[in-house]
């Protein structure tokens, strides 16, 4: 009796701690965990339906991602000569882009595990990187794929996305940034737009 | 059928070319790619000869042959590189990881049935990834311009000088007699070609402009492998509006760590752009 009391009130304080306080990797463990069940499970996006990925994406994966920080990032020096309205497009383009092409891997899953590097946290750090591992099933060199995140009011955020050491987020840098030189924000956000509606098109036709 | 597909490739090289010396006046002043309108066109050029023989071949042969056995291709080819992976982390004194990778060999070239099986990384000893140009790298020579090689693509003038190491040192390459080793190579290129076939959807996806987007994330992974996975993290130093770091002498952005490596990746060569990029305006 005296234990079960110990352990509901252990329980009653945890709790909302624990709802505040999602560690970063148990976070991305998490969200990991709950994509690639789902996708091993669907024949769909495993024969390549990317709008079912995406929705899937958009559920599960966008709401532990920040955007801004990621177009501000790819953006660089740039960002500043965009105004209000114009950094809002961005984001938005961006963040298309990214979740497309994110989608697209995940219908490109051929039962590779994931392995999670150990993680250990330090007291006050809001800025971390958490170290995970594709493993090739049988052959080859495993891929690492890390995330960065910040901590934020919200908790959380992965801010960018790293695959064998290539960034998805600042890969963008010199493309963005010499749109920028040669055609101004304005030819970034229109450049940005015309690639996502081809993106469409070719997502629509599978 | 094999002279019209020549002269198909042959007129490519012209256009090619042609694009190449048009461009090559008008260069975007990225310093890392001094010579862009030539690498565009030899990127044109490889391009092409991708899609017209290597990529169909290779969708072929993903579809032909069964997972198990691509998986053995890949392994066997792995294990004879993994000697030679060996000797480029002797070179670079990491006596551990070298003692590992001929570790592998010995295990996967036996009991891994001359290497089809990779008993050894269920064993716990990893896979590395290592070549010269990532050796000169760890011995302190700069990037230098970025190259595409024709047919061999992305490089940098460092690693085009590793890359002909590479191939003088490839035991695939120096086997004789010739017609195994041709049949090997062809062999080797197509299943290299196959693994990277799910990478292909996710950049076309991903990338504005291929050309740059291939040269951007090639010059990444350089860095990331000769840092073993750990490069210092680029600065991010001027998007929230704070000049004041720039202002200051660039060895003082750059961390210990990094100024150490410097001449591996000249982060302050970046910095030193996104200001004249900035003055300019």
């Amino acid at each position: 009796m005296k234990y079960l009391f110990a352990l509901l009130s252990s329980l009653l304080l945890a709790l909302p701690a624990a709802a505040q306080e999602v560690s970063p990797d148990a976070l991305i463990k998490t969200v990991t965990n709950e994509v690639l069940d789902i996708v091993r499970k669907d024949k769909d996006i495993q024969s390549g339906n990317t709008k079912k990925a995406i929705e899937l994406v958009e559920g599960k994966v966008l709401p532990h991602f920040n955007f801004t920080r990621m177009t501000q990032l790819a953006m660089a020096r740039d960002w500043r000569q965009a105004n209000a309205s114009q950094q809002k497009v961005l984001i938005d383009e961006f963040r298309t882009l990214l979740v497309r092409t994110y989608s697209k891997a995940l219908t490109e899953y051929k039962n590779q595990s994931i392995d999670f590097k150990p993680y250990t946290a330090k007291a006050g750090e809001t800025d971390v990187r958490v170290r995970t591992e594709i493993k090739q099933s049988g052959a080859g060199k495993n891929i690492e794929l890390d995330y960065y995140l910040e901590k934020s009011t919200g908790g959380w955020k992965v801010y960018d996305i790293e695959v064998g050491g290539i960034s998805l987020v600042t890969n963008y840098r010199e493309s963005f940034a010499s749109e920028v030189r040669n055609n101004g924000v304005d030819g970034l956000v229109k450049s940005l737009q015309a690639k996502n509606k081809s993106g469409e098109a070719t997502s629509v036709k599978k | 059928m094999k002279t019209k597909l020549s002269a198909q490739l042959k007129s490519l090289a012209l256009a090619g070319m042609a694009v190449g010396l048009l461009a090559g006046c008008a260069t975007s002043g990225n310093p890392k790619d001094p010579i862009e309108g030539f690498n565009r066109a030899v990127f044109a050029f490889n391009e092409g000869l991708d899609a017209a023989i290597v990529k169909p071949v290779a969708k072929g042969y993903d579809t032909v042959l069964p997972s198990p056995i691509r998986t053995g291709v890949t392994n066997f080819f792995g294990n004879i590189e993994d000697v030679f992976i060996g000797v480029n982390n002797l070179l670079q004194g990491k006596i551990p990881q070298a003692f590992n990778d001929f570790g592998r060999v010995v295990i996967n070239s036996t009991i891994g049935l001359l290497g089809v099986i990779d008993i050894a990384s269920d064993a716990g000893l990893e896979k590395h990834d290592e070549d010269f140009g990532q050796t000169f790298g760890r011995w302190g020579v700069g990037n230098g311009a970025y190259v595409v090689v024709p047919v061999f693509g992305p490089r940098t003038v460092r690693d085009t000088v590793g890359l002909v190491l590479d191939v003088a040192a490839d035991p695939v390459a120096n086997h004789r007699p010739r017609r195994t080793r041709d049949l090997a190579l062809v062999l080797r290129t197509i299943n290299d070609r196959a693994n990277l076939l799910p990478a292909d959807k996710v950049v076309e996806e991903a990338a504005l402009d291929k050309y740059s987007y291939m040269r951007d994330a090639y010059l990444q992974r350089r860095r990331n492998l000769i840092h073993d996975g750990n490069p210092p993290r680029e600065s991010e130093a001027g998007i929230d509006g704070d000049m004041a770091p720039l202002a200051a002498p660039h060895d003082a952005i750059v961390e210990p760590r990094a100024a150490m490596e410097a001449p591996v990746e000249p982060v302050a060569l970046q910095l030193a752009r996104t200001e004249t990029v900035a003055a300019s305006q």
